[in-house]
C-alpha cells in the first residue's frame, strides 16, 4: 500500500469533512448499533452494515455513530439493528435486511420518523 | 455462513468480548501450496486450558441469553471439511491467536468473500481497537502480492474526526476495495 500517498489523501478527505457544510442527522446525537453476534452475522448482518455505511457515503449524512453489539438473545429476528436519537428511548429493529436499513436511515435517522411495522417490542 | 471473511468477522468479534486492545487479522491464500489460512491475534484476557477446550464445543459458551455458542465450532467445521483445521494458542492474562486452514482447491472450501467490507466493518464499529490488517497471496505463477493496514497512521492523521464521516468512510472503503482486490489471485473466466 502506498501508505504517505493515501495519507495525504485522507488529509484531504478530512479538510473536506471539517468544512463542508453537511446534510445533518435529524435532532441530536444519533447512534446506529447493527448487532453482530454469530446469529446476526449468519443472518446477513454485515449486509445490513454496509448499507448503513452506504447510506451515509452516498447521501453525506454527518454526525451518525455506527456501532455494534453481540447477540441480543432474539436471534430469531436477526439481522437487528437498534437507532438511538439524541435523548429519546432506543428503537430496536428486526429483520432488517440492506433495503429495510436503508429505509431506516432514510426515515428514522434523517427524518426523525420510526418504522412502526419493523420495530421489536423489547 | 456463506463466506470465510464472514466467519471471519464473528472470530474477530470474540477478540474484541476479551477486551483485546490490539487485534490483528492475516488472511493468506497460497495457490503454490493449496492452502487458504486466516488468524485472529488479541491481546485480551485470554482463556484458561479448560475454557480453551469448552470453546470448540457448540454447547458452551460465555453468554448468558442462551446455551450455544456457534461460532469457533461452525469455523472448525467449515476447515475440516475443506481439508484443513482449526487451531487456538492462548493463555490467561495474555490473549488469544486463533488460526484455521482450508485447502485453497478443496471443492467444498467456501469463498473468501467481501474481505474488505470485514475490515471496514471492524474498523469503524471498534474506533478504540488498534486494528492491524494482513492479506497475502502467492498467485498460481508464484508471484507474491500483500495489503497491509495499520490503523495508527490514519487516526493520528483522523485526530478526533470520526471515521464515520461521510468523506472519511469513502476514503477508507475505497482504501480497503482497491488494496484487497490488487493483492487478489486474478479469477480465471
Amino acid at each position: 500500500m502506498p501508505a504517505i500517498k493515501s495519507l495525504e489523501e485522507l488529509k484531504r478527505a478530512r479538510e473536506e469533512a471539517l468544512q463542508k457544510k453537511q446534510v445533518k442527522a435529524a435532532a441530536g446525537s444519533i447512534q446506529v448499533v447493527v448487532a453482530m453476534g454469530t446469529c446476526g452475522i449468519a443472518a446477513g448482518a454485515r449486509e445490513t452494515m454496509k448499507s448503513v455505511l452506504n447510506y451515509i457515503e452516498t447521501n453525506n449524512l454527518s454526525g451518525v455513530t455506527v456501532t455494534q453489539t453481540g447477540c441480543m438473545g432474539m436471534c430469531e429476528q436477526e439481522p437487528i439493528m437498534q437507532v438511538i436519537v439524541g435523548e429519546s428511548p432506543r428503537v430496536v429493529y428486526g429483520k432488517v435486511n440492506a433495503e429495510v436499513a436503508a429505509q431506516i436511515m432514510k426515515q428514522h435517522v434523517q427524518d426523525g420518523k420510526p418504522l412502526k411495522e419493523y420495530v421489536l417490542p423489547v | 455462513m456463506r463466506e470465510i471473511a464472514l466467519h471471519l468477522l464473528d472470530i474477530a468479534e470474540n477478540s474484541v468480548a476479551a477486551q483485546g486492545r490490539n487485534i490483528s487479522i492475516e488472511v493468506v491464500e497460497d495457490l503454490i501450496s493449496d492452502l487458504l489460512s486466516l488468524s485472529v491475534t488479541d491481546d485480551g484476557r485470554g482463556m484458561d486450558e479448560r475454557t480453551a477446550q469448552q470453546v470448540l464445543d457448540p454447547f458452551y459458551t460465555t453468554r448468558t441469553t442462551r446455551k450455544v455458542g456457534l461460532g469457533i465450532p461452525l469455523l472448525k467445521l467449515a476447515a475440516e471439511q475443506a481439508g484443513g483445521g482449526l487451531s487456538l494458542k492462548t493463555a490467561l492474562g495474555k490473549g488469544t491467536k486463533i488460526e484455521a486452514s482450508f485447502r485453497h482447491s478443496h471443492i467444498d472450501r467456501m469463498p473468501l468473500g467481501d474481505l474488505s467490507m470485514t475490515f471496514l466493518t471492524l474498523l469503524v464499529a471498534y474506533p478504540h481497537v488498534h486494528w492491524v490488517f494482513a492479506y497475502r497471496v502467492v498467485d498460481a505463477a508464484g508471484q507474491s502480492r500483500e495489503f497491509e493496514f495499520d490503523d495508527v497512521e490514519l487516526k493520528t492523521a483522523l485526530g478526533d474526526t470520526p471515521l464515520t464521516e461521510p468523506q472519511i468512510l469513502k476514503f477508507v472503503r475505497g482504501m480497503f476495495e482497491e488494496g484487497v482486490e490488487a493483492a487478489a489471485p486474478q479469477t480465471v473466466k
